[in-house]
């Protein structure tokens, strides 16, 4: 028997919880060629800013154990460039497409939500208020509960699509922020971002990316992203996005029982650009093994 | 592009420190061209985590070869594998050389492991044009011939060949060569480039270079490895997908 895996974030419909996080699959167009990208329950964009971003000079990674970090600096072709040569492609790829959208300002997120509205492509927003690599917006916001508030806010005026906020795990308490991105309008929440790491070469005494700190990822991340989401799910009613270091379908349904309704890829999709299609397949093979009809049932079914 | 799972031929020491690994693979073979290159997962579990980006060496018949250089965790895992095992890579990815474009003689010009591209890339003249390879290392077990000929070796500390470094040595020959009918591609570290490039701007001659670069995904979906272009810009070029072989007047070094 085929198990139902489709879920619901807000009014989003999406026919699995498999998403592809920001930044780990570009515009699609490249991962396309890896897997059925029609079979993935969403796919959010890379950031996208108002005006194109040449991010952060080289180097920009590094491996670190069991995980990497990354100082991008949110790279990417600006508003304008995007509707014009990425939408084409998107819109022939039959998957759910979340726009993630990276500001320097408050106005900027209204204004990139605002336009952005009209492509009817795009099914819901992803606000990134939580990126540690650029000097203004990105974490200045997500460490600032107001300001998190005060954009959810804003951004629910322009929009009627569904809004999910990007959280940060650099702070104290990750539950007050979905608390006020409940609050104000806020359909969902996804966490987590990365978190603020760096890495030093002992010989030259000099830090291996250039921006000197970055954001760390993979599975090196995932016991402190389990715990965001449980804290999340039972502190407040919104539901949560599960992000971080998520290798296989096991990782997955771990982040489910904590609470999360679906769930982004992000750094496996470098390592095995097919895991996307192969994690669904482990869903059903488990919801099958453990009589589960409705993968929606798994959520926040902690026992604890 | 797309993922393979491949099996090891053999995996054997060229130095103390340098490998061959072969591998039996008809789709790349069918497919790879001189400069690009194959991600391969060293590990089996989540660490070390991400891939390794390594030039493809040569192609016989449904062969494919990699040389490496073990000088990390990763590498030295690779170094491990054995003939019957199984290597999990993606491939092909990059652009490679241009070399069928109009010249009429080719230099290849390397600095130590950079010499990994070479062996397939003269093996693609086919005979059709007359080349010669200059081959620099800082000492003698940093120079490797496997499957080349026609070379001149340097070496920094005059162990082998010519004292001094690869492109000094190139320098020399300048005069003997007619500058506006030859290519010279180059692969080696950083430093070696640029004095590549200044030498190749100086005499205008015309030139293609690998150059390596810390990569995560190695197909264009990170952005984690930015050139700067030559001409002012408002994007960086992708190592993993503009390149890894550039013109040398296109890029920064
Ligand atoms: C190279 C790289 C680039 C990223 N770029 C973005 C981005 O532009 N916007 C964003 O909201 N998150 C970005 N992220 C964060 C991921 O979407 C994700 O939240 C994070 O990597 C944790 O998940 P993971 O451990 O599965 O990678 C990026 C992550 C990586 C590794
Ligand atoms: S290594 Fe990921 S884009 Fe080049």
């Amino acid at each position: 028997m085929i198990p139902d895996l489709s879920v619901e974030i807000g009014s989003l419909k999406l026919k699995n919880p498999v998403m592809l996080a920001s930044g780990t699959v570009g515009y699609g167009n490249e991962i396309s060629e890896f897997m059925d990208l029609s079979k993935i329950g969403a796919i959010v964009t890379k950031s996208v800013s108002l005006k194109p971003r040449k991010g952060n000079p080289p180097q920009r990674i590094v491996e670190t154990p069991a995980g990497m970090l990354n100082a991008i600096g949110l790279a990417n072709v600006g508003l304008e460039e995007f509707i014009k040569t990425k939408i084409p492609f998107l819109k022939e790829v039959n998957s759910t497409l979340i726009c993630n959208i990276a500001a320097g300002s408050i106005e900027e997120y209204v204004e990139c939500t605002r336009i952005l509205d009209k492509e009817e492509i795009i099914k819901a927003f992803e606000i990134n208020v939580s990126c540690p690599n650029v000097k203004e917006g990105g974490l200045i916001f997500g460490n600032d509960v107001k300001a998190v508030g005060r954009i959810t806010e804003l951004v629910r005026g322009v929009t009627n699509k569904t809004i999910i906020i990007k959280l940060s795990p650099n702070v104290a308490n990750i539950a007050d922020f979905a608390e006020a991105a409940r609050k104000e309008g806020a359909d969902a929440v996804s966490a987590i971002n990365t978190l603020v790491g760096t890495s030093f070469d002992i010989y030259t005494r000099k830090p291996k990316i250039k921006n000197i700190t970055g954001g760390l990822s993979g599975p090196a991340i995932k016991p402190v992203a389990l715990a965001k989401v449980l804290e999340i799910s039972r502190r407040v009613d919104i539901p949560i996005i599960g992000i971080g270091g998520i290798m296989n379908w096991k990782d997955a349904i771990e982040f489910m029982i904590c609470g999360a309704s679906a769930f982004q890829l992000g750094t496996v999709n470098f390592v095995n650009p097919a895991a996307g299609v192969e994690i669904i397949e482990g869903l059903i093979n488990y919801c099958n093994k453990m009589s589960i009809t409705n993968i929606t049932d798994l959520i926040a079914t902690y026992k604890i | 592009m797309d993922i393979y799972k491949i099996i090891v031929v053999s995996n054997t020491a060229l130095q103390e420190n340098v490998f061959l690994l072969k591998c039996l693979s008809s789709e790349i073979a069918s497919k790879i061209l001189p400069g690009q290159f194959c991600n391969i997962k060293v590990s089996e579990s989540d660490f070390p985590l991400l891939r390794r980006p390594f030039s493809i060496c040569d192609v016989e018949g449904d062969y494919i070869s990699f040389m490496y250089e073990v000088h990390g965790e990763g590498t030295k895992l690779l170094s491990h594998k054995k003939e019957g095992d199984l290597i999990d890579l993606i491939g092909p990815l990059g652009k490679g050389f241009n070399y069928k474009s109009e010249y009429e003689t080719a230099i290849f010009i390397s600095g130590g492991i950079g010499v990994a591209p070479f062996p397939y890339l003269t093996r693609s003249l086919d005979g059709s044009i007359p080349y010669k390879i200059f081959l620099g290392g800082r000492t003698e077990n940093q120079i490797h011939t496997y499957g080349l000929h026609n070379y001149e070796i340097s070496t920094d500390d005059g162990s082998m060949g010519y004292k001094g470094n690869v492109v000094q040595l190139f320098e020399k020959h300048i005069p003997l060569l007619d500058k506006s009918k030859i290519k010279v591609f180059g692969c080696g570290p950083n430093p070696m480039l640029r004095a590549l490039k200044e030498l190749c701007l100086l005499h205008e001659i015309n030139c293609e270079v690998s150059v390596e670069c810390a990569m995560a995904c190695g197909f264009g979906i990170c952005q984690g490895c930015p050139i700067e272009k030559a001409e002012e810009s408002d994007k960086y070029y992708l190592v993993c997908k503009d390149g890894p072989v550039f013109n040398i007047k296109d890029v920064v070094i």
